[in-house]
């Protein structure tokens, strides 16, 4: 797919201020794609279309601004952004055509139209709760960006996180026990973390100490918590459900003024405890490793830990206490399982949701707020399967289970293309 | 001196900082004595006295594995010695690490650098003594003050805010000094700190040498140049095998100096008749190489090589040669234009093809490409011919065949090692050298490229693939040899071609000045018309 157009560049030498010449490599790739999708459009919303009006509802019940529900008639609105997608596909090509970058937003609008309008093909003669649908994806995602979280500043100090998994598990199992037997939730977030960071200490006792493969030790671990939690709580929690696994869940607090904003104020500032603790955790963390010796030193260690070494950090330590707080990050995301949205333990509840947060990690480019975004696409994605069941949309729902995964697919091999993570990343610091 | 009021202000407040910062940089004398340091049952470093005097530059000359390195990694308490003690102004110390001996006030420029290449050099000078405002914010402004102060004072010119590694290597070198200096060390270690500098860079840096002498500060300069030793240097004390065995004056001569060095009188030349080149065998014409993001690393390159001619590709590392070599070897993906050798085309060919084809290959990086360092020297004599008779048939391999022939070549070519069952990861340099020659050079060659062949080496080493380069292009083998020691490529070349920025600058005769060709490898082409 790709062709090498040969550049003749005149003979002057050249200046050593200049970088080095480059070559613009013809790629189709995005156009091929973004054609692909366009005709799978076109066959759904023209070809396949429904007739009938799609209602949009931007407010809830409760708001006080109520904004008036929007009506698309709904074949018209496949046709319009059918022509709109061919559009921006003959847009693409031309620009690689004339050997132009493809922007990155402009993929973006492309997304969005496509979402649009299947939403409104999937919603003829239905109402679509926009507000409950973005909602749900923020709670799906809260675990995921906490997973996140934690997976950046673990690999950011170069060490692989493939045990997201497991932290979010343990710290979900040991949250529900906690907060049950003490009935305080605020405890159970604590045990979390605890849990999270104990995951934590072996990985680093591990890869750090004994230079274990880091992705082996992050797989083993995530089948040892599994099986210990499924262990647990089919001898323990599920015979002494009543005492054992009835955690109290944290209750939503409704921020003034802020909840009152239209269609964001439902979805963000209606939250439980968690949810802000999470606003704060992602500035915090974005804030650390990006503005603080904190983070200088973190970041260093995972580029180029000699380097590190010859300035007096100490390099294994930085090491372990850094992947340490990330099991603790991730840890609090397992609570959110159990106090936030479920309300009790069950066995594997997390069903890979710490894989997710580490696709969200490298789709994120390794960065905080990227990986945040990521994570809150891949619960946008699960939740739209839920809204669709439930409206009933004539989708069948195996298709659109797969749906949250074939995002990260396509979000991770396709749109990232080749992202530079941190250079000493799983590599273990030997020092001779 | 200009007689105008205004210009005397301006030397008088000059005056005033130079005194400032010679109060500031106090000096210091550094005494190491008695340092010993093993490897299990290597001594790298047996008894070594040294004393570094205030403000002086002085040399620690040996030739590679002579323990330099490890010698001043012990003073950077990057090592742990077995014995012996670390003086600074007659106070004994101990360095639990790096962290330590930089506040003890000991500097290092590392021969690999030691900077992060995606901070900016702000960042780098900073990291380890980093300055905070309120709320834990890094005080980036403090630190990018501290590097336009140093860089002012030595008219270094570097941005504080430039990305490390969009930085020619030259400047990225003149970070790790800044960094350093930010750290106010009175001893500085320069280790090995020309390999990567052209010769321009290098007279620049012999130049920030004697500056920062003139400021107070005491330098250990560690290399095996003699040239540069006895430009700059003020006391040589010279290692071989882990053993100080002398101390010399920059006055000595080149001969004198590698005697001491190498423990035998050495002959600085390699025998070698004028070429009697032949018919172009290889010919290169329009190549051009791209990586995977389009960066251009070789750009439309054509020349030829000749029967029985050594042409020396010469350039300052990462001026293209290597991936050059890699489009001849057919290790490239990306290339365009077109490779013949004797008539018939290699370009787009697999690396089997071209091994087929009559091309011996040395890689630059021997441990890496060249050898399998858990191999037996046998195992490797055969790596390239696993495939077909006499070493392999039906599918068995010929173990008496191998170690009838990996004796004959161990003897040939002088590989000294406890037998042909010995892991090549063991061998030294020279000899793990000498076992990727006997394989490359026991096929029928139609062409030979060797890259970087005596990076590493110890002179005896150095020597003996001399003479081997020599006797196959004497044997009527056109021969390749990518360089960026201008020495060797003086030493082995009928015909330079030096490369800058992925292109060609120009190809010259062999016996052109070292002066000419360094402004090539800076990308000036050379003034009259040259081409050989």
């Amino acid at each position: 797919m790709s062709t090498i157009a040969p550049v003749n560049q005149p003979t002057q030498p050249t200046g050593p201020e200049e970088g080095p010449a480059t070559a613009v490599i013809k790629s189709w790739k995005v156009p091929i794609i973004l054609g692909v999708f366009t005709v799978l459009g076109f066959l759904l919303m023209v070809v396949f279309g429904r007739s009938g009006t799609s209602t949009m509802v931007l407010s809830t019940s409760s708001d006080l601004i109520q904004l008036p529900d929007v009506l698309l008639p709904t074949l018209p609105t496949g046709i319009v952004i059918s022509i709109l997608l061919a559009g921006i596909t003959g847009l693409s090509a031309w620009m690689v055509q004339t050997r132009r970058k493809v922007p990155l937003w402009l993929i973006s609008v492309f997304a969005v139209l496509l979402l649009i309008g299947f939403l409104t093909w999937a919603s003829a003669d239905e109402r679509i709760p926009v507000p409950g649908l973005l909602f749900g994806s923020l709670s799906l995602a809260v675990p995921l960006i906490f997973g996140a979280l934690g997976g950046v500043i673990s690999e950011r100090v170069g060490v692989v996180n493939v045990a997201i998994e497991g932290q979010l598990l343990a710290g979900a199992f040991t949250s529900a026990i906690v907060a049950s037997i003490t009935q305080q939730p605020l405890l159970g977030l604590l045990a979390a973390m605890v849990a999270g960071v104990l995951v934590s200490f072996v990985l680093a006792a591990f890869a750090i100490k004994y230079f274990v493969d880091q992705v082996i030790v992050g797989v083993v671990l995530n089948v040892l918590v599994t099986g210990l939690t499924g262990f647990l709580f089919s001898e323990l929690l599920a015979p002494n459900a009543a005492t054992l696994n009835q955690p109290p869940k944290f209750e939503r607090i409704n921020i003034p003024l802020l909840s009152e904003i239209p269609i964001i104020g439902p979805v963000f500032f209606r939250q439980t405890l968690i949810v802000y603790i999470m606003y704060i955790a992602v500035a915090a963390v974005y804030f650390g490793i990006f503005h603080t010796k904190w983070g200088l030193r973190l970041r260093a260690v995972g580029e180029h830990p000699q380097a590190a070494d010859t300035v007096g950090i100490n390099v294994t330590g930085t090491r372990f206490w850094n992947v340490s707080l990330a099991g603790a990050v991730a840890g609090l995301g397992g609570a959110y399982f159990t106090l936030g949205s479920v309300g009790a333990f069950g066995k594997e509840m997390t069903a890979g949701a710490g894989f997710i947060a580490l696709a969200a990690v490298i789709f994120g480019r390794w960065d905080p707020i990227r990986a945040t975004l990521a994570a809150l696409l891949f619960g946008f994605a699960s939740n739209l399967q839920n809204v669709l069941s439930i409206i009933g949309s004539p989708v069948p729902s195996e298709f659109m289970l797969m749906l949250p995964y074939l995002v990260t697919i396509f979000a991770v091999a396709g749109l990232v293309g080749q992202s530079r993570g941190p250079a000493a990343s799983g590599k273990p610091y030997i020092k001779s | 001196m200009l007689a105008s009021p205004f210009r005397c202000v301006v030397s008088q407040r000059q005056s005033a900082s130079a005194a400032r910062h010679l109060n500031r940089i106090d000096t210091m004398k550094l005494e190491l004595r008695g340092i010993t340091k093993r490897f299990g049952a290597l001594v790298a470093n047996d008894d070594i006295n040294l004393t570094i005097e205030e403000g002086e530059i002085h040399a620690l000359l040996g030739e590679n594995g002579a323990g330099k390195s490890t010698l001043m990694n012990v003073l950077y308490g990057l090592y742990r010695a077995e014995e012996g003690e670390i003086l600074l102004d007659e106070v004994p110390q101990h360095f639990a690490g790096p962290g330590d001996a930089m506040a003890a006030g000991i500097g290092m420029v590392h021969q690999h650098f030691m900077l992060i290449p995606v901070f900016t050099v702000a960042e780098n000078v900073m990291l380890g003594h980093e300055q905070v405002k309120a709320g834990g914010r890094l005080d980036l402004a403090a630190a990018r003050k501290r590097v336009r102060e140093i860089s002012d004072r030595f008219g270094f010119d570097v941005d504080p805010d430039a990305l490390v590694e969009s930085l020619p290597v030259g400047v990225q070198q003149r970070v790790e000094i800044i960094k350093a200096l930010s750290r106010d060390a009175k001893v500085l270690v320069f280790d090995e700190p020309t390999a990567v500098l052209t010769p321009q860079e290098t007279d620049e840096l012999m130049n920030i040498m004697r500056q920062l002498k003139a400021a107070g500060t005491s330098i250990v300069f560690i290399t095996h140049k003699l040239r540069e030793v006895r430009e700059v240097a003020d006391r040589i004390t010279v290692i071989r095998l882990g053993k100080v065995v002398g101390t010399a004056s920059p006055t000595a001569s080149n001969e004198e100096l590698a005697t001491l060095m190498v423990g035998r009188a050495v002959d600085l030349t390699v025998d070698k008749q004028p070429a009697t080149p032949g018919a172009p065998a290889l010919v290169v014409t329009n190549l051009t190489v791209i990586d995977p993001l389009g960066q251009i690393l070789v750009n439309d390159v054509s020349f030829d090589v000749k029967v029985g001619e050594i042409l020396a590709i010469a350039g300052v590392q990462g001026n293209g040669q290597t991936e050059l070599t890699e489009a001849l070897m057919g290790l490239q993906p990306r290339v365009v234009g077109e490779i013949t050798l004797d008539g018939k085309t290699l370009r787009g060919h697999s690396v089997r093809q071209v091994l087929d084809a009559g091309v011996g290959f040395v890689p630059e990086d021997r441990t890496r490409d060249g050898l399998v360092g858990g191999f037996t020297i046998a195992e490797n004599l055969m790596l390239d011919r696993a495939n077909k008779l006499p070493f392999v048939k039906r599918f068995n391999l010929q173990l008496s065949f191998l170690a009838d022939f990996a004796r004959t070549k161990v003897t040939e070519f002088d590989v000294r090692s406890q037998g042909i069952e010995t892991p090549v990861g063991r061998l030294s340099g020279g000899n793990q050298q000498k076992v990727v020659l006997a394989r490359e050079l026991s096929r029928d060659l139609r062409l030979f490229v060797a890259a970087q062949p005596t990076r590493g080496l110890d002179v005896g080493s150095i020597e003996f693939v001399h003479e081997r380069i020599v006797a196959t292009r004497d044997a009527g083998t056109p021969v390749i040899v990518i360089s960026t020691e201008l020495d060797e490529v003086a030493a082995l070349a009928d015909r330079i071609m030096v490369m800058y920025r992925g292109r060609i600058v120009g190809i010259v005769p062999g016996d052109t000045p070292r002066s000419v060709l360094g402004l090539m490898m800076a990308g000036e082409t050379p003034a009259e018309g040259a081409a050989a």
